[in-house]
């Protein structure tokens, strides 16, 4: 019950607040009958929990969100403890397309409501968490998203039942005893159960949650801080200009997030301590296994590391204790400490689900998390579903799904996965003729900011339609479920498809990485298969890949492998609308692909092929011939000719000017009008 | 990058070689017309194809002191000698040149030195100062000429200077016509002359003349001119180029007559210039009797087509005739033979009076008819252009350039970029200004994105739009940018671009659905009133009628709709007013339904519900009943009724009558159609004898790009004006009303009853291919799985390139394929096979694993 007790000891201060508030606890219901019933249950009025909450209040559902604190976000309230978050408020990109401009917000969520961009809310590019409380209190008034402040859910059950949607309903009991049935149920309670490592002494150590913020309470000491990410180095830049120097200490190397490309990983903004280090100013970074360690408190009240394996040989008091300088005399850390911080993230809440429901953590490297499909639905018990930074094993390390601009997203497609499961919405997509098929890449690519958050997680389809007259185009769909496509968004995909998806470059990025290395841009097109930075991707594939396929794809690969690939050349603008460079050859892929010409042409090359061809190109059979042809003007006409790309017919072989007088072929076969042999000898 | 040398070889050692090299197999059609011309003159000469690294390989510039040069000399033969002091660094450009001038001049048989003039030997030719080093060309002892070094400036400079120097008899340097004039004169009879137009002395062209003339120079009298005027006095007027131009004066036997002239015109190269020499060469009309997929001639192997020009015994005089007229005009483009149909055992169609034989093995001859010399030149004028073009590619790049654009629109539209537009006549709306701006004013909105290149060459007609309308017209015209505002283009539920809406009142926008073009677009706006008008009078509707009401929107419409209705028939009326607001935009409706319409349908003769349509142009109003028609057929009638019986056709309307499904029967005219031809056609109209065609005409003054159309039927251009039956939607084929007959009622009849009785033969059958990807892609994916394999690789392919070239020196040109550069991985996805995508997975997959 490890977890337990963690929770009452570091759970936030609303609990206590929440029974004394909590109105049910006057209305107690007494009665027998089967609890409240909600289609849909959200956990936690988080940025995932609202999130969620608006899109099922747009959709009409019958929802309810449930949260223990006053408030949304009561995490923010409390966290960061330095109260500057490192996720960007980008207020100027010199763009006014609000699609692409939330590629560089990474606070706001999404709302049909301009108002409820972060932008307006911090002009910081760095906010003060402080702003993000107050965004999200704001979006869940404004939107008047229902949710029941001040519940604690303490347990959560399941309820066999054949006519629930899934088999199952899950039951909830919030701290007053009220139960409350769902039949689905969104998790978006977070990480918030702080990490610790059990070690002898880990009792003298403090942890991020409580230490204090206040540089002048480390004026002159010796800190050592456990941990190597964010927090970590947040904290030792807040008091690196006071302290001695501060040591931190972690199993891994350092992560730096500019190298690996996620967000999660150490971001420049924190890393003051590295450069201090590496300029010979006392601080430092060690690496070694925590579980090893142990920390004894000397005499003075100072504390002194030592390993776990000297305690358990001796049971001596603890001036005695060996400590490795005794054998080592050169030992890293054989200095005294004034104070040993605690910062090691934090880990899902598992405690308030029953094992019914069989949620269990993700396994050794991503152990924080909760176990998802791909689908952000629990393997354990269907009908369940982790949202927001608690669904981040999915793509952990790699992507941005534990973060705000990035779960926006995934939770906006397991909304529409849950539309088409219990209300057969099919997932949104829009039809067009093939010749819109380059427009609609080229657009998407640009504009969307889903696929460039969420790169390798969501990408958009293209579904082709029967001989590729036409398509369907599907938005951020979660890849990895690309064999279950048919089931999870009710469309068909039996005349092949193609998968639009953001990648870095397959070496490109890793904690030992040089990222800066000479000649990192690739700027040729036949080459863009090599870029680097995040471009997009074009899978086709002449059939739905099965769920085979999907799991044992190639290494590094982010799908199976397609019948043919394409690389947009990364650009350093992120602007893939180059005519030559990026548009053409993704033509000529989507034109080999169908085995079709997918050019664009003037009305009056349209009018030429339909009267000198038996069939028409596509541009022309679904423009021209449907009176909607491109007319033109003279200049456009006039540049036309000069490529040689038009021709100037006006000054095509004129007639002759003697109209018909002479007899011609009036004898088929032998030879040709005989013409004066000296007649034109002058010509040459 | 290759280049051509002929080689000289001492006479002894080489005649095997050449009997050899003649007999072995060359697999490169280049090779073959290279082998093709030995034993000409002095001593073996012969041309190989040599790799620009070979002479890295072997000689390079000898050094010698001036006694140590001058007892190398050799009597007879040529010797270029630089002399310098020692080495100064500013000569240094100059010596790398002579080294690489030192492999082509030995195969010419010049050996070339450089001298040091040391202290302690001088030599007269070693300058006192440095700056007056200059190079010597001796033959045995004897001094030829000088050069200052600033005249050799390059390789060519240097190859050429020498050649010319010791041809000094064979190629005679004129500037006058008058010089030209007795040269043609003395040799007429005689021999012929090869005359050339070089820029300059020096240039690469002017090596490749004296190159030729090395070879050449005993057989035909070669002339060189540098004078601008003197290629002007003889009709050129391109002097920027190098031209060269054959005389035949050998056959010319009165002297009073000129000597026929050919002008080469293909640049001026040395293979080009030794190809264009064989043609001459060549005889000029051959006869034959053998299959024509048989005959080979010099032609075929110099990559030329050939003409076979089918005569019979009873046109035998004529046909001969015309085939040596025909190999005039086709002299060094093709050869041209005549070919006797009588005694030949093959089987050739009828019909056909000339066979055309490609040069490219393998493809099979064509059959033709052609009805003249000019189509027939220009037939094979326009193959052989093509030919060039894919040699060119063969040796530059091998695979087609995929970078190069090929769409039209995205082109032009790229071109004319940097053409300020004047936006400003439009209103650009934002995602906070359309809502206000579309209510405020009945708007027109134009939604297109900034990148995409079919909206933004629509921009430029909707410009122009503004430009007419300014200041005149109450609708506003705005234009949001859907990349910059893509949500509002979202909600207003525009997916695709371009599109245009209407907005009035900013309710129930109304998509335009017309040509994306400046006429149309306008004829929707100005025909944007409320349809169906409510005509209130008698008075009024024959006002309607007669075009008087709205007088000034007869010119976007010429045809007007009036609906009569009893005022009880209520959803008579309302399915009428629901299409009339359908076809808003495109036709005038009114509506007229009041107690009084009896008038109107009595005098119209119509039974209620009906319709009226008067056509404005033809002044006639004709009525049609509307008994138990539904909008949807109400449009349909409508819009039946706006299609001419004879229409023109246009860019603009020709999609309206291919949807009729018919076959066109098109006249197509140079200017307006006469009116005997108008009245014939409506004649058979009228009769009923149209009824399974689409009878209408084209005027190539309005719609120049029927020239196109007419040339693809015909080749060329045949006389105007022309009827033709194009079956579009079964089988493609086209017929041609015999240009003899004139077109009059009867004659059509006749040709028509013919044509349905399958008694007409087709002139062409329209290709039905399906449109293909006009060029490959990349395939990424095969590079992908070549990098996984193969490891870092490929760094440098041009050193590869080299070594190979080294190694198979000895076999000299028989690799010619290992030079020439691999194509870059394109291949068809098509063609991708997937078992095979399968191996290389597993293949790269093992090799990583081994690798980790």
């Amino acid at each position: 019950m490890r977890l337990a007790a963690a929770a009452r000891l570091w759970g936030p201060p609303g609990l206590l607040l929440t029974f004394a508030l909590h109105p049910a606890l006057c209305l107690r219901p007494g009665r027998t009958a089967a609890p409240p019933h909600r289609d849909y249950c959200v956990l936690g009025a988080g940025p995932a929990g609202l999130q969620m909450a608006y899109f099922l209040q747009r959709a009409g559902r019958d929802y309810a969100v449930f949260e223990r604190a006053p408030r949304p976000g009561s995490f923010f309230a409390r966290y960061p403890r330095h109260r500057r978050l490192i996720s960007i408020n980008k207020r100027h990109t010199g763009k006014a397309n609000a699609e692409f401009n939330l590629r560089h917000d990474w606070n706001s969520l999404l709302s049909h409501d301009p108002q409820l961009l972060f932008r307006h809310y911090s002009r910081a590019y760095f906010p003060d968490a402080g702003d993000m409380v107050r965004y999200l209190g704001d979006f869940a008034d404004r939107l008047r998203l229902r949710v029941l402040y001040n519940t604690t859910i303490a347990h959560v059950t399941l309820d066999k039942d054949r006519q629930a949607w899934n088999g199952h309903y899950f039951i909830l009991t919030d701290q007053t005893g009220q139960a409350h049935r769902c039949s689905v149920l969104l998790v978006a309670t977070g990480l918030w159960v702080p990490n610790q490592v059990d070690f002898p002494g880990s009792e003298h150590v403090e942890g991020y949650e409580s230490v204090s913020v206040d540089p002048r309470d480390f004026e002159g000491q010796n800190v050592l801080i456990l941990g190597r990410g964010n927090s970590a180095f947040e904290t030792a830049e807040n008091i690196l200009g006071v302290t001695n120097f501060i040591h931190m200490l972690s199993r891994s190397r350092v992560r730096l997030s500019w190298a690996t490309h996620y967000v999660g990983d150490l971001r420049a903004i924190n890393n003051g301590l590295l450069d201090t280090y590496q300029l010979k100013s006392l601080d430092g970074l060690l690496e070694s296994d925590l579980t090893d360690l142990a920390v004894v408190k000397d005499h003075e009240g100072k504390f002194r590391i030592t390993l776990k394996f000297f305690l358990e040989e001796s049971n001596q008091s603890a001036d005695a204790i060996t400590l490795p300088q005794d054998d080592n005399d050169n030992f890293a850390m054989r200095v005294a400490y004034d104070r040993v911080i605690r910062c090691l993230g934090w880990k899902f809440d598992f405690s308030i689900f029953n094992k019914s429901l069989r949620l269990s953590s993700s396994g050794e490297f991503s152990k924080k998390y909760p176990l998802v499909k791909a689908s952000y639905e629990s393997k354990g018990s269907r009908g369940l579903f982790v949202l927001g930074t608690a669904s981040h094993s999915v793509d952990y390390r790699k992507s941005a799904g534990g973060f705000i601009h990035g779960f926006r997203y995934t939770v906006r497609a397991v909304h529409r996965l849950l539309e088409h499961r219990h209300h057969r919405v099919p997932w949104p997509s829009t039809e067009h003729p093939i010749s819109q098929l380059t427009n609609s890449i080229v657009r998407r690519v640009n504009e969307a900011s889903g696929l460039y958050q969420m790169f390798s997680v969501l990408a958009d389809i293209i579904l082709l339609k029967e001989n590729a007259t036409a398509f369907e185009y599907l938005e951020e769909f979660p890849m990895q479920m690309l064999a279950q496509l048919e089931t999870i968004t009710g469309r068909k995909a039996q005349h092949g498809l193609f998968v639009i998806n953001m990648e870095y470059g397959r070496n490109f990025s890793g904690p030992d990485k040089d990222v800066f290395f000479y000649d990192r841009s690739v700027g040729h097109t036949e080459d863009a298969w090599q870029s680097n930075f995040l471009h997009p991707v074009i899978y086709y594939y002449r059939h739905l890949p099965t769920e085979q396929e999907v799991r044992f794809r190639p290494a590094d690969w982010a799908l199976p492998r397609p019948t043919a690939i394409h690389h947009i050349v990364e650009d350093f603008l992120t602007d893939w609308t180059a005519p030559v460079g990026h548009i053409l050859p993704l033509r000529r892929f989507l034109e080999n692909c169908l085995d079709t010409d997918l050019r664009s042409f003037y009305a009056e090359s349209c009018f030429l092929f339909a009267l000198t061809h038996q069939k028409l190109p596509p541009f022309c059979q679904q423009g021209y011939l449907r009176m909607q042809g491109l007319m033109g003007t003279e200049s456009l006409r006039r540049h036309g000719i000069e490529s040689g790309l038009l021709r100037d017919y006006a000054t095509v072989g004129r007639p002759r000017e003697d109209g018909g007088q002479r007899p011609v072929g009036s004898s088929p076969a032998p030879g040709l009008p005989v013409q004066p042999l000296d007649g034109n000898k002058e010509e040459l | 990058m290759q280049r051509i040398a002929w080689k000289y070889y001492p006479r002894q050692q080489d005649h095997n070689t050449e009997q050899n090299r003649e007999k072995s197999p060359a697999s490169v059609q280049l090779q073959l017309m290279m082998s093709s011309s030995f034993n000409i003159f002095r001593v073996g000469i012969s041309f190989v194809i040599m790799c620009i690294f070979y002479k890295s390989a072997v000689d390079s510039l000898s050094e010698l002191s001036p006694q140590k040069y001058f007892s190398t000399l050799q009597p007879g033969k040529a010797s270029l000698a630089y002399f310098c002091q020692a080495d100064s660094p500013r000569t240094s450009i100059f010596l790398e040149e002579l080294n690489e001038a030192v492999t082509p001049l030995q195969d010419y048989g010049i050996s070339v030195a450089k001298v040091n003039c040391v202290k302690e030997e001088t030599s007269r030719y070693c300058g006192k100062e440095k700056d007056l080093m200059k190079a010597y060309l001796f033959r045995g002892n004897i001094l030829l000429r000088e050069f200052p070094t600033d005249v050799l400036f390059d390789v060519n400079a240097i190859v050429a200077h020498v050649l010319f120097a010791l041809l000094f008899n064979e190629v005679k340097y004129i500037t006058t016509l008058e010089d030209l004039q007795n040269i043609e004169n003395a040799l007429k009879g005689k021999a012929n002359i090869a005359f050339a137009y070089v820029r300059a002395i020096g240039t690469p062209e002017h090596r490749a003349v004296m190159e030729a003339a090395f070879v050449y120079g005993t057989t035909y009298q070669f002339v060189l001119t540098t004078e601008t005027a003197l290629l002007e006095s003889i009709g050129n007027e391109d002097i920027e180029n190098a031209h060269l131009y054959f005389f035949h004066c050998k056959q010319v036997l009165d002297l009073t007559l000129q000597c026929r002239r050919t002008l080469m015109e293909q640049p001026l190269t040395t293979l080009n210039i030794h190809q264009f020499i064989k043609t001459m060469e060549a005889p000029l009309l051959t006869e034959v009797t053998e299959d024509p997929q048989q005959v080979s001639t010099i032609h075929l192997q110099l990559g030329l087509p050939l003409v076979f020009i089918v005569s019979q015994q009873a046109t035998y005089e004529a046909d001969r005739r015309t085939a040596e007229w025909v190999a005039w005009r086709l002299l060094g483009k093709a050869g041209v033979l005549l070919l006797l149909r009588d005694s030949l055992e093959v089987d050739i169609p009828q019909h056909a009076n000339v066979v055309f034989r490609r040069a490219e093995e393998g493809v099979p001859v064509e059959f033709l008819v052609l009805d003249d010399i000019d189509s027939l030149i220009s037939h094979v004028e326009s193959n052989v252009h093509v030919e060039e073009i894919q040699e060119d590619e063969d040796e530059d790049t091998k695979s087609p350039n995929m970078d190069v654009q090929d769409d039209e629109v995205a082109e032009t539209v790229y071109r004319d970029r940097k053409r300020p537009l004047p936006l400003e006549l439009t209103v650009e709306l934002t995602e906070e200004t359309f809502n206000t701006t579309v209510v405020a004013s009945d708007s027109i909105v134009l939604f297109y994105a900034g990148w995409q290149a079919v909206s933004m060459a629509f921009l430029q007609s909707y410009i122009d739009l503004a430009i007419k309308l300014k200041g005149t017209s109450t609708m506003l015209l705005t234009r949001v940018n859907c990349a910059d505002w893509s949500d509002l283009c979202t909600k207003q539920n525009v997916t695709e671009f371009p599109v245009v809406k209407m907005y009035k009142e900013g309710k129930n926008p109304v998509s335009y659905a017309g040509m994306l073009g400046t006429e149309d677009l306008l004829k929707f706006i100005q025909l944007r009133i409320s349809c169906p008008v409510n005509i209130t009078s008698v008075q009024e509707a024959e006002e309607y009628l007669s075009g008087e009401l709205y007088k000034d929107l007869i010119s976007y419409s010429s045809v007007s709709v009036l609906g009569l209705f009893s005022p009880n028939m209520t959803t008579a009326k309302e399915d009428f007013t629901e299409a009339g607001n359908y076809l808003k935009g495109y036709v005038i409706t009114g509506i007229y339904s009041e107690e009084d319409v009896l008038i109107l349908s009595d005098k119209y003769a119509a039974t209620l519900p009906a319709l009226l349509l008067s056509r404005h142009k033809e002044g006639k109003i004709e009525s049609i009943p509307l008994a138990n028609s539904h909008a949807q057929d109400i449009i349909q009638i409508i819009t039946n009724a706006l299609l001419e019986t004879f229409p023109e056709i246009t860019v603009e309307n020709l999609p309206i009558y291919l949807r009729l499904q018919k076959p066109l029967l098109i006249l197509f005219s140079d200017g307006s159609i006469n009116p005997q031809y108008k009245k014939a056609i409506l004649m058979l109209v009228k009769e009923k004898h149209l009824d399974s065609l689409t009878p209408c005409w084209l005027n190539l003054k309005n719609t120049p790009v029927g020239r196109g159309i007419l040339q693809s039927y015909f080749d060329t251009m045949p006389p105007l004006p022309l009827l033709v039956v194009v079956n579009l939607h079964s089988g493609g084929q086209v017929f041609a009303f015999p240009s003899d007959q004139p077109i009059t009622e009867q004659n059509l009849l006749l040709w028509l009853k013919k044509l349905e009785a399958g008694l007409e033969n087709h002139i062409t059958i329209l290709p039905a291919q399906e449109w293909k990807p006009p060029l490959p892609a990349y395939d990424f994916l095969s590079m992908m799985d070549a990098a996984a394999s193969q490891h870092p690789t490929r760094k440098d392919p041009e050193c590869t390139k080299e070594t190979d070239v080294q190694e198979n020196d000895k076999k000299q040109h028989e690799d010619k394929s290992a030079i020439i550069k691999e194509p870059i991985e394109t291949l068809r996805i098509k063609h991708w096979n997937r078992s095979n995508w399968f191996k290389e997975g597993e293949k790269s997959f093992r090799h990583d694993n081994k690798e980790l």
